[in-house]
């Protein structure tokens, strides 16, 4: 398969290098652990364990409901150490700090060496989606996209995404250059629980060491049943690694607009949970991931295996602390990454990157010019959108103006910021154009309801009155039957009688 | 627990300005200013400092009536852009007034009150010129004729300039109709080409002067594409609607009509599809937008030329197109990615 490419993009310098020089290192977790139980977006999880009870490394600590919908089965919550459940409390979400969510407390008993349970249901190599829920598998390339909700569909081709594009960013690297034979054992897993018929690897160009480990793998190992590997080794082109742009970089084909990208008969995993599903398969659960640790802010930077649940402030501790410059703290990478008050922040599933920064990106009184419409986001921008005119939606409020440009396709990656001379900040405003056109569909959707509840209602009540009606009738008509026997009774008596004036048939009437 | 600063994404210190590809086109304008300054003396330097004068100092005047800040607008280039564009464009003797008229109509009214750099929907330079043009076109007839052997002394071209224009200079040995000018009389008279062109107020010198100084802006021209400061569809859109349209001029009537490369050396045409035409702000922001705002500027411009009552269409054409540019945009806009068809 020849590689298509994608639209726009940029080369960035990588700023990889300090990271992927030492090997992966075990930073020491935090003495409690808060695991988030709002997973991705709408996944929110129950506790399936009370204050005050013991649990053990690779214990179910919280299940989605489980009537999640739509054959989801979103994924579920392991203790990633031995300890304890000291409580339940509400703390802001590190993918979103400004919003806040209930986490489990998990106090780690000191004494117990950090053990790698069985999980009891999985140890076969072919695991259905449902297993890789259990086991905790979610999206570890920063998206927590549960992963057994992404095999649901068919699909013939697993896109393995280990095109690390954000600069500074290098867990993937750094995972593949120590466990490649995992990560494609995995890939594996993956591969069968979807029935994909290949395995397009993807990887950047520039990570050489990674390259190297992943095809020393492939020349030794060909089981005969198994899905075969392709390896690309793409041109390092940020945002390459972001689903959509990979999947037209090695297909030529478009995901459209709101779909899954199944629609296309690709599933993309990014090659960290590959490994995730290998250690499942092996019957170890999701409860620590790789967080790379950079920039100059920090002493030491590096590659760390964390438990989830640590605390960034504790993650930067073992990677040296921080240094005089430190000024901004971010997950993820600069392009994308969320920037954090503080560093009292709880690392979850997806949190691939601690980047500590030193210089601020906006001087103080800086004045944004207004678009000369020079065109430079647009070559850049990899949904082929017009950031200029979408611009222009946004400042005279026109919100389905831009929806009808292409708003919602925006992927947000930020480089029509970057290149942009008048330093407009085009995504912040894109994201809220997409944030306020979510919330009027949603509006919408719930007026839908309404009005369909109404209109239901309305045929409700309708029918009930109909029913009423004619039952009333039918109690008339009997009623009157018998009114009409009676006076014809009364007639009767009255002529038998002979004396009287009879007007008792009238009344009845 | 430490604390931090916060902000949106992305966290990546910006890289161009508009000041900086500013600069860069006033970089791009060195060659051709040399070679006009060489040809017609240094009356076009003059200009050029008169115009970057009376351009500052109106837009500061406008941003300070219209309370917007002033430093940012100044520093960002484009007024000196716009100032320098429109001196190219005079006689290198025009009269000072000519230059604080067309700035305040190319700047104050052209871009101020429209809301400033990026709101404008006429290219400002295009505007002033065309405004002077209408209104004073004795002034624009008379252009010098290129490399006198006996050039004026910077006296002469000051009092030109600053006190009389038409009693200070022997004009008639001085001033030669441009190429252009001497078609459209031709055309008046119901002359042919080459029934004018074997007269003697024809001067070989003048479409030689005017092809080297083409080359010169089609060489600046080149520096900007090459720095990616302007999109390289509108200059080709330019050319292509000039090849285009008057080669069938051409062919049907050979001796009444300049030949499509003639045409490309003659005039603004050079300097308008490198450096007006390319303006982003008033010009259109897609790629296919881009190459028919360079056809219609190509195209327009030799129907003026061969049919108009000017002998220079360039900058009717480029406003004209300006007009036309949000309603192109707005119909050529690209494809997004997975847009349902």
């Amino acid at each position: 398969m020849a590689a298509y490419g994608f639209h726009g993009g940029l080369q960035l310098d990588k700023h990889t290098r300090d990271v992927i020089a030492r090997p992966i290192q075990d930073a020491a977790p935090s003495a409690v652990l808060a695991l988030s139980l709002q997973q991705h977006r709408d996944l929110r999880l129950h506790a399936c364990v009370h204050i005050g009870d013991s649990v053990h490394a690779g214990q179910v600590v919280a299940r989605p409901d489980l009537d999640i919908g739509d054959n989801r089965q979103g994924a579920w919550l392991h203790a990633p150490c031995d300890g304890e459940i000291i409580g339940i409390e509400s703390r802001p979400l590190i993918q979103q700090p400004k919003r806040s969510g209930p986490h489990l407390l998990l106090r780690v008993r000191e004494s117990a060496p950090v053990a790698k349970r069985q999980l009891d249901a999985l140890s076969t190599a072919e695991l259905l989606p449902a297993m890789l829920a259990q086991a905790g598998l979610s999206g570890l390339g920063g998206a927590n996209f549960p992963s057994a909700d992404k095999l649901i569909h068919r699909v013939d081709t697993l896109i393995l995404n280990g095109a690390e594009c954000e600069p500074w960013i290098a867990c993937d690297e750094g995972l593949l250059i120590e466990s490649a034979a995992l990560v494609l054992e995995g890939a594996q897993v993956l591969a069968r629980s979807c029935a994909a018929q290949r395995i397009e690897l993807a990887l950047e160009s520039h990570m050489t060491r990674a390259i190297d480990a992943v095809q020393a793998v492939l020349r030794e190992r060909i089981a005969d049943d198994a899905v075969p590997v392709r390896l690309h080794c793409l041109p390092s082109r940020y945002p390459q690694g972001s689903a959509r742009q990979l999947i037209e970089a090695l297909t030529g084909r478009q995901v459209p607009l709101g779909q899954h990208s199944a629609a296309v008969g690709v599933v993309v995993h990014n090659v960290g949970t590959a490994h995730a599903a290998a250690l499942a398969s092996r019957g170890q659960a999701l409860t620590h991931r790789i967080v790379t640790v950079s920039g100059p802010g920090v002493h030491a930077p590096g590659n760390y295996r964390v438990a989830l649940g640590s605390s960034v402030a504790d993650l930067v501790a073992s990677a040296g602390g921080y240094t005089e410059q430190a000024r901004r703290l971010l997950i993820g990478g600069p392009l994308m990454g969320v920037a954090l008050p503080h560093d009292d922040f709880a690392l979850q599933k997806g949190s691939n990157c601690v980047l500590v920064l030193d210089e601020v990106r906006t001087p103080q009184g800086e004045v944004t010019q207004a678009c000369i419409r020079c065109g430079d986001c647009a070559e850049v921008c990899p949904a082929r959108l017009s950031p200029q005119l979408l611009w222009q939606s946004a400042q005279a409020q026109r919100a389905e103006r831009a929806r009808a440009d292409g708003v919602m396709a925006c992927i947000e990656c930020g480089l029509c910021d970057l290149v942009c001379p008048s330093q407009i900040d085009l995504t912040r405003q894109f994201r809220d154009l997409k944030h306020a056109l979510w919330q009027s569909d949603q509006k919408q959707q719930q007026a839908l309801a309404a009005r369909q509840r109404f209109e239901q209602r309305n045929l409700r009540l309708h029918r009930e009155a109909e029913a009423l009606e004619t039952k009333r009738a039918n109690a008339g008509k009997e009623a009157l039957s018998a009114s009409v026997v009676a006076a014809a009774i009364a007639k009767a008596k009255a002529r038998r009688a002979g004396t009287r004036r009879d007007d008792g048939g009238e009344s009845a009437s | 627990m430490k604390h931090f600063d916060i902000a949106n994404a992305p966290h990546l210190p910006i890289r161009p300005t508009v000041s900086r590809v500013m600069l860069w086109v006033l970089i791009a304008l060195l060659s051709g200013i040399a070679v006009q300054t060489w040809l017609f003396g240094i009356g076009v330097l003059l200009q050029i400092l008169i115009a970057l004068l009376f351009a500052l100092g109106i837009e500061a005047v406008f941003l300070r009536l219209l309370q917007r800040p002033l430093r940012p607008a100044l520093l960002d280039g484009s007024a000196a852009v716009t100032a320098v564009l429109f001196a190219l464009c005079l006689p290198p003797l025009a009269p000072w007034w000519i230059s604080a008229l067309g700035l305040l109509i190319g700047i104050g009214l052209g871009k101020q009150l429209y809301g400033g750099l990026g709101y404008n929907l006429f290219n400002p330079a295009m505007v002033a010129y065309a405004a002077m043009l209408i209104s004073f076109p004795a002034h624009f007839g008379h252009w010098p004729a290129p490399l006198l052997d006996d050039p004026l002394s910077s006296t002469d071209v000051l009092r030109a300039i600053f006190i009389d224009p038409q009693s200070a200079l022997p004009w008639d040995t001085l001033a030669q109709a441009t190429p252009l000018d001497q078609s459209r009389q031709a055309r008046l008279q119901n002359l042919t080409l080459g029934e004018w062109q074997s007269r003697a107020i024809w001067s070989a010198a003048q479409p030689k002067a005017w092809q080297m100084l083409a080359l010169a802006w089609a060489f600046g021209g080149l520096l900007l594409l090459w720095r990616r400061v302007a999109a390289w569809q509108v200059p080709l859109g330019v050319l292509a609607g000039v090849l285009l349209t008057a080669t069938p001029l051409w062919l049907s009537a050979q001796d009444q009509a300049w030949s499509p490369l003639t045409h490309l050396g003659f005039g603004g045409l050079m300097l308008a599809a490198f450096f007006i035409a390319t303006d982003p702000v008033s010009g259109c922001v897609t790629a296919k937008g881009r190459w028919l705002f360079g056809l219609g500027v190509g195209a327009l411009t030799i129907l003026i030329r061969q049919f108009g009552s000017y002998p220079d269409g360039i900058a009717f054409a480029v406003l004209l197109m300006n007009a036309a540019a949000p309603w192109i945009d707005l119909h050529t806009r690209p494809r997004y990615y997975g847009e349902p068809t």
